[in-house]
């Protein structure tokens, strides 16, 4: 099994709401099952819902993600929502960066007239909710990108240099921090990272999605793995013709492989939170989340 | 005959280039405006100015206006209408209909595949980006299928006639397709003004398409029932249009609702209403595309139905338009309908776009870097993206172009550039003259059963200026009704809705929804402290004005002392204004009925009145808003005027006082005992009680309480003079006129009275099942008990327990109204929960 790298993990994910004054009703849609891409395999996925929803239904939404919407009628104070999972994992086939098409090439795909036959990889190029093209980015990005630099190498080096510029600060941001707040005080977690690789790679033209998973957290050595201590995590995957979608981690600086479980995919964050509601009462809310990254 | 010259038309002087309505290039009248011509010819200048004026009234009367975003005026701005209606002839409109259908059907297929299999996109027909890269394709909406596969249900487009006569497409209003409203009102409006000229004029009516807007919609509901409900979705009073979603839901016979009002519960979408949840089968949406549902549509506005996209994938309910259909109103899309049309209806365009140019294309890209000078640029999308100002290129400078190219050429797909208009003009009514003045025409049309039907007639815009080439209502243009002629005379039909389906709707007496019953309630409340507060001032300054002015002050400390209790007076104020001198209790007083900065002024709660009756439009009479109206003009005559005394306030407030009453009576006699009269008859009768013990309170506990004159001003507060003297005929009594203003039932200012009908209404009001009462209806059995043990006859002997049972009554009327609120108006906010945030 480890010969051809193949992990498999049962990942917990349990989120709790509490609320100052009684919901009346509540509607949520969840994205935390799983998907199954040409690395993954998602085994088996359960949503256990406290209350019991009075409807629970589930479908793909445009990206392919399998989406649970739910709604809870009763009265209740508390929410606790937990998804559980079972997904094996192997590592990205061993990737020669320098093989890939160059950027002048890729980029000259990418511009009009497009082949039809590129669609679903095109809609990543253009501006998203959260993730707006800017020249600055372009500027920030042409420096990993010459014409003749295989494009891939280009998008390794991008990943690096984030890596390298931006400072990684959990205190800095929220899940509302706008990108060009990130990009002026170079700092963020994650979620800012991948989105500013995202918009510094779809402003020089190419598509690029957000990825929406978990990380294996190592232990130190002879240290105990610690239940629940985990995290969602974020990065971003990026369109190579001839290879397909390629994963960058620029929070850790490294290409993605079996440590990397991948939940959903869309244009950015709004696509794929896990987790949105709509109260009707509440009050004050308090979010408590615990995530866990096993391997078996 | 028509002269060939007309009066009207002897200084009409058209540009040359442009294309007039009105007049050839040889100066002639054009046939079709030949009757309407000599009508107006011979009513004379005057007599059209005289009629435009009263046109002008009854749009002030029937309160349409139209929300100016920022407007430092004030945010309602009256509906402007131009008096001289513009003419289309029966053959041309033949040919437009025709070319109006074809594009509603094209636009329509067009959405189905960007909502449905995207052949368009992935086959050819489409630039894919055009679709992938707008916001408004929104992806939670693909493969939604509407009810009877109709995507475009309602559809508006705006033409403008070029100089050789031919009319363009200039924009398409796919998502909510306003001023449908307006364009019935301005039918109303001219058709009253200038009746003799409307009946001669053979003008198609616009009944019928109304008509077919509500079959349209009826048939979109998927419970099967001959009583859809139906209602109309408004983002709220602030809403630019408000006027017409109200007016509209009025006259399609539809509830107004707010986003707050729906609730989803197991997948449908339901009304909440005073006697629980109604389930809803169709919903006519005012609220823009991505903030209709907060869940799916990512949108932390609060304007819609959390759950809403799922119900409609569920089937269980339908909206018009669909959502997601605002793509296709993007300008880009024009340049590539030609090519659609031929593609998907096998046939020509018939109806031509103003020439566009999209930037995603790279040969347009070029075609626009090349020709910026002559040519318009707009965001193509709704995004960030800057175009042009409204002067165009020429408006720029050489730096701003470069910056423009630049940004044009950074996301190119982001940007539509279109050749400029050049409007016709047509005559329009200015400072007693016809002036040419250009015009820009929307038109309307509702998807039927076997195909769209288009309105014969439409809103035809004028821009203030001459040569303008921009018209917007936000930037203060003007409105002409639109006459298509028929080829023979026209049967009369009626612009009301078909008794039948009206009446059917209004039966059901508890639909009220909750919001509607507070708004109600609140406009009883407001009305009676209007009335309360108008005689509290009067009583006052007829003491003031007095020959015996210095003994009157003392009288007057119970009515300060009630106006400081309402919080209308500063808390300390009531004592400070006795002790003072004349002029300054005069000058106080007055600024208590006109300052509208002032909390509790008359003004203020005129204001307030106003606001509330815009609320209820959809519920009310329009004679019970003409007397609203009324209100707020008398107000604001006295305000205008430049001198304001003692004699003026009191003419004021006994105009006030009229008004009040005629607005009780329209009320009383013409609203049904549903509800909706129940809630506001329930908020005047509470405020009575509030204003009334507070007032007895104070009056009781006064040094001069058993004086005559001080029992003149209870009975004068209470109206009850006449009643008094015609019952005991002797100097008033203690003991006589309290039992009058509290205990006695047929007296219909009497606190007692008040309670019956509280009591009377509390017991109609749905209720739970349970067999206790619930706290409002406690709280009420609690203080008529009180009242009715109180015996007034120990006033004359200097017994005390009467001021107990005020004071009683005076604080727990507050408390009933929180308990009223609390079952029957509670609409709890709703909120978004995200998750944490993403770490690692």
């Amino acid at each position: 099994m480890w010969e051809n790298k193949v992990m498999t993990f049962r990942i917990t994910h349990r989120t709790t709401y509490r609320y100052s004054e009684p919901v009346t009703v509540s509607q949520h849609a969840s994205r935390m099952a799983p998907r199954c891409t040409p690395h993954q395999q998602a085994r088996d996925f359960k949503l256990q819902i406290k209350p019991v929803p009075s409807l629970q239904s589930t479908r793909r939404d445009y990206f392919g993600n399998s989406v649970c919407v739910f709604s809870v009628q009763g009265l209740h104070k508390e929410l606790d929502v937990t998804a559980t999972s079972t997904v094996e994992t192997k590592a990205q086939p061993k990737l020669d960066l320098a093989k890939s098409p160059t950027f002048g090439v890729v980029r000259g795909m990418f511009l009009d007239p497009v082949s039809p036959d590129l669609c679903e990889a095109y809609q990543f190029v253009f501006d998203s909710p959260q993730v707006r093209c800017h020249p600055d980015y372009a500027a920030y990005a042409q420096a990993s990108f010459a014409a003749d630099k295989p494009m891939l190498e280009g998008v390794r080096d991008l990943t690096h240099r984030i890596h390298e510029d931006f400072k990684f600060d959990p205190t800095a941001t929220t899940v509302a921090t706008p990108l060009d707040e990130v990009w002026a005080k170079r700092h963020g977690v994650c979620q800012d990272f991948a989105h500013m690789a995202i918009a510094c790679l779809r402003s020089i033209g190419l598509p690029a999605s957000y990825v929406s998973g978990y990380l294996r957290t190592v232990p130190p050595p002879g240290k105990p793995r610690l239940v629940g201590a985990d995290q969602s995590h974020a990065w971003f995957s990026v369109y190579c013709p001839t290879v397909g979608w390629v994963d960058f981690d620029p929070t850790n600086d490294c290409l993605v492989g079996e440590d990397h479980p991948v939940v959903a995919i869309g244009r950015d964050y709004s696509d794929v939170s896990p987790l949105v509601g709509i109260l009707t009462g509440g009050g004050e809310h308090q979010v408590i989340v615990g995530v866990d990254v096993e391997p078996i | 005959m028509v002269p060939a010259r007309s009066r009207l038309l002897r200084d009409y002087r058209t540009a040359a280039g442009a294309f007039d309505e009105v007049q050839d290039s040889a100066g002639q009248v054009r046939p079709h405006y030949r009757t309407l011509m000599a009508e107006l010819e011979d009513l004379g200048a005057e007599e059209l100015q005289r009629r435009w004026e009263t046109g002008r009234r009854f749009i002030h009367e029937q309160g349409v206006t139209y929300n100016v975003y920022g407007d430092p005026m004030g945010m309602e701005r009256p509906w402007e209408l131009d008096p001289v209606p513009m003419v289309i002839a029966p053959d041309e409109w033949k040919q437009l209909e025709a070319a109006l259908i074809q594009r509603a059907t094209l636009i329509n297929a067009v959405l189905a595949d960007c909502y449905g299999d995207q052949k368009l996109i992935h086959q050819g027909g489409l630039p894919p980006a055009l679709v992938l890269s707008q916001l408004d394709f929104l992806r939670p909406c693909h493969g939604i299928k509407p009810a009877n596969g109709v995507f475009l249900d309602c559809y508006a487009v705006d033409l403008a006639r070029s100089p050789d006569g031919k009319w363009w497409a200039i924009s398409d209003r796919t998502q909510i397709p306003t001023g449908a409203g307006y364009t019935l009102a301005n039918r109303l409006v001219t058709s009253r003004v200038l009746p003799e000229v409307f009946r001669d004029c053979n003008v198609q009516r616009l009944a019928g398409f109304y008509g077919h807007m509500r079959d349209s919609l009826a048939r979109l509901a998927n419970r099967r029932t001959d009583d859809p409900r139906i209602v109309v979705l408004t983002p709220g009073p602030h809403n630019e249009t408000y006027f017409e979603q109200s007016y509209l839901a009025r006259y399609l016979g539809y509830s107004l609702v707010e986003g707050q009002d729906l609730t989803v519960r197991d997948g449908r979408v339901f009304l909440k209403t005073l006697s629980g949840l109604e389930p809803v089968d169709v919903i006519l949406r005012r609220v823009d595309d991505d903030f209709c549902d907060p869940l799916e549509l990512r949108n932390h506005s609060m304007l819609g139905v959390p759950g809403l996209v799922e119900a409609l994938r569920s089937g269980s309910v339908a909206v018009a338009n669909s959502l997601g259909s605002g793509l296709l109103q993007s300008p880009a899309f024009m340049a590539f309908l030609p090519g659609l049309c031929k593609q998907l209806l096998g046939e020509e365009l018939k109806l031509s776009s103003v020439a566009t140019w999209w930037c995603g294309q790279k040969s347009a890209e070029q075609h626009v870097l090349a020709n910026l000078h002559k040519l318009f640029v707009k965001p193509a999308l709704r995004s960030q993206a800057k175009g042009m100002p409204p002067g165009g290129a020429a408006a720029m400078s050489e730096s701003e172009l470069a910056e423009l190219k630049k940004r044009i050429q950074f996301q190119p797909h982001l940007y539509v550039a279109q050749e400029r208009v050049e409007l016709s003009t047509a005559p329009t009514w200015i400072d007693g003259k016809l002036m040419p003045r250009p015009v820009a025409m929307r038109v309307y049309l509702v998807a039927g059963e076997n195909g769209y039907h288009v309105m014969p007639g439409g809103l035809a815009r004028i821009a203030p200026l001459d040569g303008a080439r921009m018209i917007s209502m936000q930037k203060g243009g003007s409105s002409k009704d639109v006459w298509v002629l028929n080829d023979g005379p026209v049967p009369d039909v009626t612009l009301l809705p078909r008794s039948a389906d009206a009446i059917q709707l209004r039966r059901t007496g508890n639909n009220l929804p909750s919001r509607v019953a507070d708004n109600l309630y609140w406009l009883g409340r407001y009305a009676e402290r209007a009335e309360c507060t108008a005689r509290l001032l009067r009583s006052s300054l007829i003491r003031l004005n007095s020959e015996s002015a210095s003994s009157a002050i003392a009288l007057l400390e119970p009515f300060l002392q009630t106006l400081e209790a309402q919080d209308q007076l500063p808390v300390g104020r009531a004592e400070a204004m006795l002790t003072a001198n004349t002029e300054a209790l005069e000058a106080e007083l007055l600024t208590i009925i006109l300052d509208d900065q002032r909390a509790g002024s008359l003004s203020s709660i005129a204001e307030n009145l106003q606001r509330l009756g815009m609320l209820v439009r959809d519920r009310t009479s329009n004679d019970f808003w003409r007397a609203l109206s009324k209100l707020s003009d008398t107000i604001q005559q006295s305000a205008n005027s430049s001198e304001f005394l003692i004699g003026d306030a009191i003419v004021l407030l006994n105009q006030m006082l009229l008004d009040l009453a005629a607005l009780h009576g329209l009320a009383y006699e013409n609203m049904t005992r549903a509800q909706g009269w129940r809630f506001l008859d329930i908020g005047r009768r509470i405020e009575r009680t509030i204003y009334m013990s507070s007032f007895l309170t104070r009056a009781l506990s006064s040094s001069i309480a058993d004086t005559p004159s001080a029992l003149e001003a209870v009975l004068e507060m209470a109206d009850s003079a006449i009643t008094y003297r015609s019952r005991y005929n002797l100097m008033p009594h203690i003991a006589a006129v309290y039992d009058l203003v509290m205990l006695d039932e047929t007296n219909p200012r009497s606190l007692l009275f008040q309670f019956r009908q509280l009591t009377k209404h509390l017991e109609r009001l749905p209720a739970d099942s349970s067999a206790l009462p619930s706290p409002s209806h406690r709280t009420l059995i609690e203080a008529v008990t009180k009242l009715r043990l109180t015996d007034p006859m120990v006033l004359s002997t200097g017994g005390s327990g009467v001021a107990e049972t005020l004071e009683h009554l005076e604080k727990a009327m507050p408390r009933l109204s929180d308990e009223l609120a609390v079952n029957y108006f509670a609409h709890s906010a709703i909120s978004r929960a995200g998750s944490a945030d993403v770490g690692e």
